[in-house]
């Protein structure tokens, strides 16, 4: 009797050392490309590199005009898709009534996550830089990035919204709220941590992506900073592209220096969505 | 002569599933009473609860036949201003749902979403509400505290007294106590035999017991139907239809 309890403990724990190992391998890939590229890039990181223009056919100097070219996008992508991504879900969340016509919503935003981004950027080209004739600019390709974007803000807060219970709504409305007084007082502030690590989970691919403002509004060297939207920019995933690819007699310290650059631009991002989650958790009242 | 502040009649209501929730049900509700709504669960009452502020237009009603008269108005009416409507008639739920706020912020709810911005109307109505539901001894120093952090006891009282704060003239009440300790349930009956000097009760209690504890008018509720109704407690004493009897003895229910 003991024995078979003994075995079968011990099934057990090996069975879990294995899930435990299988698990862990998920680690390692992300920790082997942070440490490699950290090794090959650190040494290009210096003032000099982080806040000087490209010099010499971007062989030397450094790469400010790629960085504030990622915070425009950034931040002009935002502008965009976030009013509109919330808006979306307070409606399909609050609003719609479950119909042909939200079906049919849902439908185009799982359809839109799975387009490729390289999809995007034609799309952009053709819709903005052409027809409406922004021209390659950030203007052109924030909008691009934000149609991309948008089905992970939506879906990302729109289950926010849905996670908050249902009993708050019905309580707010028999005290005499309306339905916008009860989403502004109640829902909203309840569902926004869960949003805003969606926002920015959804901006945080925007600023790595390359495809979609390759034809867009991104600028293959420009040792100047965009002086107003309707100016094309560098950015660093392109501008990584660029020297990777493009430019021979590339130093590969200023290649794998780029990189790490944007990759703590995007972990950083990831990073501020994860306090945030974890704080709000811990704040959570029901 | 008693004078009734509601007048039900001939109240039909079906849910879009098919479910025929209440069958021409005739009733009044008088005045600065405990007016009862008793009988096994599924029989009709909350849904008949829900109609009285209009609360169930949140949910999927198919069609809804008859009339509320409130002091002579039919609040079923299309044209019925329900958000004014639910703040003359308010409700207190079966499981106390506090909002993500403090204290005096559940309190103050009501009003500030009615346009209050005076800081002392607001508190004079929050201390009102919670003396009326007899937590004010128990809250008075801690009213900035989030609500969350009250026993589920006091969080019902919370509830009651958010009601209270608002000053309606009809207090809904769903199974108010299923959820709490005796000692909970004996307060809140406390607090009710006081507030019907001044209000128009109607619960929906959570035993046959409190029924008969609590009862000045007793509505017995089977299957959509109200089968009795009856004066003070002569439902639970000297009931006539047999069915009231068997529910009342505990032979079904």
């Amino acid at each position: 009797m003991k024995k078979t309890f003994l075995n079968r403990d011990l099934i057990q724990r090996l069975g879990f050392s294995m899930i435990s190992l299988v698990a862990l391998f998920t680690v390692v890939p992300i920790v082997g490309v942070m440490i490699y590229i950290i090794l090959q890039g650190a040494p290009a990181i210096s003032w000099e590199f982080l806040t000087a223009m490209p010099r010499d056919g971007m062989r030397a100097g450094g790469i400010w005009p790629a960085i504030v070219g990622t915070f425009y996008l950034t931040v002009g992508t935002a502008v965009f898709s976030v009013p509109l991504g919330i808006a979306a879900a307070i409606y399909l969340s609050e609003y719609a009534s479950e119909n042909w016509l939200t079906r049919t919503i849902r439908i185009a935003i799982i359809s839109l996550a799975g387009i490729p981004s390289v999809v995007y950027g034609l799309f952009g080209l053709g819709l903005f830089v052409l027809f409406l004739q922004f021209g390659t600019s950030i203007l052109a390709a924030s909008l691009t990035l934000s149609i991309m974007t948008l089905p992970v803000i939506i879906s990302a807060s729109e289950e926010a919204l849905r996670s908050v219970p249902q009993a708050f709504r019905t309580v707010s409305i028999s005290l005499g709220g309306t339905r916008w007084q009860t989403i502004r007082r109640i829902v909203l502030p309840q569902a926004l941590p869960g949003i805003i690590t969606g926002v920015i989970l959804g901006l945080e691919r925007a600023a790595g992506e390359t495809a979609p403002i390759l034809f867009t509004g991104a600028a293959f060297f420009l040792p100047r900073l965009p002086g107003s939207p309707l100016d094309a920019t560098m950015a660093l995933p392109y501008h990584l592209f660029v020297i990777s690819t493009q430019v021979p007699e590339m130093p590969f310290q200023i290649q794998y220096g780029t990189a790490l650059v944007l990759i703590i631009f995007v972990l950083g991002m990831n990073l501020v969505a994860t306090v945030i989650r974890s704080r709000a958790r811990a704040k959570r009242q029901w | 002569m008693v004078e009734n502040k509601i007048v039900i009649e001939d109240l039909s209501l079906s849910y879009t599933d098919g479910t025929e929730s209440l069958h021409e049900i005739s009733l009044n509700i008088p005045v600065n009473a405990i007016s009862v709504l008793f009988g096994p669960a599924g029989g009709g009452k909350s849904s008949l609860l829900r109609c009285l502020n209009r609360l169930n237009d949140l949910a999927d009603v198919r069609t809804v036949a008859g009339r509320i008269l409130l002091d002579g108005v039919d609040i079923l009416d299309p044209a019925t201003d329900v958000i004014a409507l639910r703040r003359r008639v308010g409700m207190v739920f079966a499981r106390p749902v506090v909002l993500p706020l403090s204290i005096r912020g559940n309190l103050t709810y009501g009003l500030e979403l009615a346009g209050e911005k005076r800081r002392s109307r607001l508190d004079e109505a929050a201390e009102r509400g919670l003396k009326l539901a007899a937590l004010w001894d128990e809250v008075k120093e801690r009213l900035d505290d989030p609500a969350i952090a009250l026993s589920g006891g006091q969080q019902q009282r919370l509830c009651l007294a958010r009601v209270l704060a608002q000053q309606p003239e009809v207090i809904l009440l769903d199974e108010p106590t299923s959820g709490l300790d005796p000692i909970s349930t004996s307060k809140v009956e406390g607090a009710l035999q006081e507030l019907k000097r001044e209000y128009t009760i109607v619960l929906v209690p959570h035993s046959v017991q409190q029924a008969a504890r609590t009862a000045d008018y007793a509505a017995f509720f089977l299957q959509g139907g109200l089968i009795e109704y009856g004066v003070d407690k002569e439902l639970f004493t000297h009931p006539k239809k047999q069915r009231t009897e068997d529910y009342v003895e505990g032979r079904f229910g």
